[in-house]
């Protein structure tokens, strides 16, 4: 099990960023995410694994200046 | 202009104690001075910030007066000579640095070489994410402070902080600039002077401790 943005998600092995944000349904293409306080480069979201019970937050960013 | 040393203590007598030293020698980046940036740049310049970097490529709209810190007068000048000509004459000890080009991923590095926090205070949300990307890829020792959802007015509440590392994101992440929400003075001078605060919080308590 996963925390994102609060909300519980299922954990499976090997789980990357873009597999986790897909299972979402985040598919905002400006989005930022922090894993278990950590920020993650977006060159690194098919990469990048999430372990299970990792707290995972969200964002998009959206405009307005 | 050269003040004395009298005139600018008395400029900075009602900061918090202890904080000239700090914040006349620190550096701060702006990239993008509309709404944001420009509010951002007038109160760090008041809260005593040694240099200023100024980064747009705009030049001063009628539209642009609703929100941001220029006038009638100014319509047509370049905003970052607009901007500065303002904040020298706000803070007596700022040095204002403008740039005119484009930020791209390429002069990123070499612009905010010397900034201790960049603020990001662009308009388009394609043109936050690229710089946050790039800082964070070029610099990833230095703060950036972001802005997200600050369109229309009330809402205060839904107004916040979130916090990824070394990146700071204000504003309430959902309300966009649009035809229905509008950009509003107070609501985009409380985003930008929540950056502000950040970057001072910042420059006080956790590089200078």
């Amino acid at each position: 099990m996963i925390k994102v943005n609060g909300n519980e998600y299922e954990w499976q092995e090997n789980l990357t960023v873009s597999e986790m944000l897909k299972n979402c349904n985040y598919n905002f293409p400006l989005i930022i995410v922090k894993v278990n306080g950590e920020l993650i480069p977006r060159s690194n979201y098919k990469t990048q694994l999430i372990p299970d019970n990792a707290e995972v937050e969200a964002t998009h960013l959206i405009g307005g200046g | 202009m050269v003040y004395s040393k009298d005139f600018i203590e008395d400029c900075f007598a009602k900061n918090p104690p202890d904080s000239f030293k700090i914040l006349s020698s620190s550096v701060i980046g702006i990239a993008g001075v509309g709404g944001l940036g420009s509010n951002v740049a007038v109160s760090l310049a008041r809260a005593g910030i040694g240099k200023i970097i100024l980064c747009d490529f705009d030049t001063v709209q009628a539209s642009n007066l609703n929100r941001q810190q220029f006038r009638i007068d100014q319509i047509g000048k370049m905003k970052v000579d607009a901007l500065k000509e303002y904040l020298l004459l706000i803070s007596p000890i700022v040095d204002v640095v403008t740039i005119t080009n484009k930020l791209n991923e390429d002069n990123i590095k070499l612009i905010f070489k010397d900034a201790d926090i960049i603020i990001e205070a662009f308009d388009l949300a394609t043109e936050k994410y690229m710089l946050i990307e790039e800082v964070i890829k070029n610099f990833p020792e230095k703060y950036i402070i972001s802005a997200s959802g600050l369109a229309g007015y009330g809402a205060f509440t839904d107004l916040g902080i979130r916090n990824f590392g070394k990146l700071y994101i204000c504003g309430d992440e959902k309300r966009e600039a649009n035809e229905k929400n509008g950009l509003c003075a107070p609501r985009v001078a409380i985003v930008a002077n929540m950056q502000a605060n950040l970057a001072i919080e910042i420059l006080l308590d956790v590089l200078n401790r």
